[in-house]
């Protein structure tokens, strides 16, 4: 297996709008090594957000070559990339989208389920509350959580299956800074202890401040690819 | 995904919104129940029905005047046919031959009447027709070859003319004016409608002929009874007096001016008229199961675009097409086999109403929910249910993930 999670060449993306053509992505290359923490910036319309559903692959590109943990992904169908998002990719988003009516494990037993795991799905999910600091919180329902605590969840459920990476869309966007800080926090341990690849997609440079690289993109291009010295 | 975790699941779901779940269930509830009660009521009918028919008898045989619609110029069968039938060389298979003179008849007694169904029979019919005498005696030999004056009648004329059943015999009533003396009251079979044996009055042929129902030849009659050995020689005693009558009639093959039929035949006519009956009611049933299939249809796809955020979140972590559909194809089946289930008792509980009611109005018809209805309700709503359902689940399987996730 390589060291690189993410190996991506000359990826484009083009939507349609009516007549007109819209370059989202007009040709990224890009590589993450395993274990790195990176941040993706860049303003509303830079590109970041289509960036990260392909890196995420709930996209594919238009063009280019992309391989994700040693897979080449970019021509897959759907359900061969809902597998892949299922074993290599965990989603931290900026609203939780965590399932209302299930309490907290059933929620982070989730993943599991769709990957057909059926024994010891939930001491499994049990250890993934416990990692996030909500070991006594695994039957409240979100509605009876924090959002601090609804975010846990969620990076419970987007670690359970052991991914490759973690990819964080906004992960403090609707938190108050103190709980912001925490997830960031528990987001930074888990690459500390378990090794998982951590990549950021923000604005918010707070965030990219605990980062050793940061990636800039500009209208579809990375304009900016520099390591961080501390 | 096992079964067991998505069924608990859409349980959850339906749960979660249940003035909506019950309204949509009760769309498949009110289409299983209307065409269950439909079955019921007319497998019930057709049961009543052919019963009365068997009651006529598993070996008699009905010759009639007149065949096909092209045979022109039908002869009148008469009491010359009636009598070739009982060669027994000619028609071994025949036992009984009473023909009858039939028509309607005012009969009165002290100002008390009624129009009733008057039979002119010869003494056979009593044997052919299996009539049996409460009191008194049936029409004799003499009384035939004396054109008496003489009635025997059925006890429910016998009660609306006297008040009573017993001791009639000897008294003298009135058929259309003229004075008939009652020999005899039959025993009390059961029936109503127009065939009910029980509001009829049996007179000499001879004597209907002369003085109540005048044909234009004085040996016509409307009907011959033929009696055969047992059930299973009705056919081949069909072909005997067919046989007969095609000769004496000179008729060709195929163009028979009369027409013979068996209880096996009405019991056919009758059981082709109920079952069409039966299917057009379950037709018109069904169309409110197919109106209630449409509702789960529209309930389940306002339920898709509700939670297009929640099946993009599924897809992000490794949902497939196939599961998302499941998901929702679970909550439509679920809904229709509930609704299933509901109308399966309410339809049962309508039959059992419709039955007491019928009861009520001395009509008998005892409705029956078949096993065989609880099986093609239970299966045809589940059947709706995936079918309506199935639309709604592709729509939400196909979802984008990324514009799923990013639906408001």
């Amino acid at each position: 297996m390589s060291d690189w999670v993410i190996e991506a060449e000359g990826i484009t993306k083009v939507y349609r709008m009516g007549d007109i053509e819209v370059h989202a992505l007009s040709g990224v290359d890009l590589r993450i090594a395993r274990g790195e923490i990176v941040s993706i910036m860049g303003p509303s319309g830079s590109g970041k957000t289509t960036l990260m559903n392909i890196l995420g692959c709930l996209d594919r590109p238009t063009s280019g070559s992309y391989s994700l943990d040693g897979s080449q992904v970019a021509e897959l169908s759907d359900d061969q990339l809902a597998a892949i998002r299922n074993k290599k990719v965990g989603f931290v988003f900026q609203s939780f989208n965590l399932l209302g009516r299930q309490t907290a494990l059933t929620n982070v037993e989730l993943p599991m389920r769709y990957a057909g795991v059926s024994n010891g799905r939930r001491k499994r999910a049990m250890e993934a509350l416990e990692a996030v600091g909500l070991g006594d919180r695994v039957q409240h329902r979100p509605n009876e959580l924090s959002g601090g605590q609804q975010q846990r969840v969620a990076i419970a459920r987007a670690l359970v299956n052991n991914p490759a990476m973690i990819m964080a869309d906004e992960p403090t966007g609707n938190l108050d800074s103190k709980s912001g800080v925490e997830i960031v926090q528990i987001l930074l341990d888990l690459n500390r202890n378990i090794g998982t690849t951590l990549i950021f997609v923000t604005h918010d440079p707070e965030i990219a401040a605990h980062t050793k690289r940061v990636i800039s993109l500009l209208d579809g291009l990375i304009t900016e690819d520099r390591i961080v010295e501390k | 995904m096992d079964l067991w975790r998505i069924v608990l699941e859409a349980l959850d779901s339906l749960a979660s919104n249940k003035v909506r779940s019950a309204l949509t269930v009760l769309g498949i509830v009110i289409g299983v129940g209307a065409v269950i009660a439909m079955l019921a009521i007319g497998a019930g009918a057709q049961n009543t029905i052919t019963g009365s028919i068997s009651g006529i008898g598993t070996n008699l045989l009905f010759v009639m005047r007149g065949g096909s619609e092209e045979v022109r110029n039908p002869q009148p069968l008469t009491l010359g046919d009636a009598e070739a039938m009982r060669d027994p060389f000619a028609a071994p298979s025949v036992i009984g031959v009473a023909p009858v003179l039939q028509g309607s008849a005012e009969i009165t007694f002290t100002g008390e009447g009624d129009i009733v169904a008057a039979v002119g029979v010869t003494p056979e019919h009593e044997s052919v027709r299996n009539v049996e005498i409460a009191e008194g005696e049936f029409i004799n030999e003499i009384h035939l070859l004396g054109r008496s004056a003489v009635v025997v009648l059925g006890p429910d004329i016998a009660e609306t003319l006297f008040g009573r059943t017993e001791s009639i015999v000897g008294e003298s009533v009135r058929i259309e004016g003229q004075p008939f003396r009652v020999i005899g009251i039959t025993i009390a079979k059961g029936g109503q409608g127009p065939t009910n044996e029980d509001n009829q009055i049996y007179i000499p042929m001879s004597t209907a002929q002369t003085r109540l129902f005048r044909r234009s030849g004085s040996d016509h009659v409307d009907m011959i009874l033929v009696q055969a050995l047992n059930a299973d020689a009705v056919t081949t005693a069909e072909e005997e007096i067919s046989a007969i009558l095609r000769n004496r009639h000179r008729t060709a093959i195929g163009e028979d001016d009369f027409t013979t039929f068996s209880q096996q035949s009405f019991l056919e006519v009758a059981e082709t008229i109920t079952n069409v009956f039966t299917i057009f009611l379950g037709g018109v049933a069904s169309i409110s199961l197919l109106v209630g299939g449409i509702g789960i249809m529209n309930i389940m796809l306002v339920s898709v675009t509700e939670r297009t955020r929640e099946i993009g979140l599924r897809k992000a972590v490794g949902a497939r097409k196939r599961d998302i559909m499941l998901q929702f194809l679970a909550e439509s089946a679920l809904l229709s086999l509930f609704g299933g289930l509901i109308g399966i008792v309410l339809g049962w509980a309508l039959s059992m109403l419709v039955g007491a009611i019928a009861a009520a109005s001395n009509a008998d018809i005892n409705p029956v929910v078949g096993i065989d209805a609880v099986l093609l309700a239970t299966i045809f709503s589940a059947a709706v249910g995936l079918f309506f359902g199935l639309y709604p689940a592709k729509r939400a399987a196909d979802l984008e993930p990324v514009e799923a996730l990013r639906y408001e």
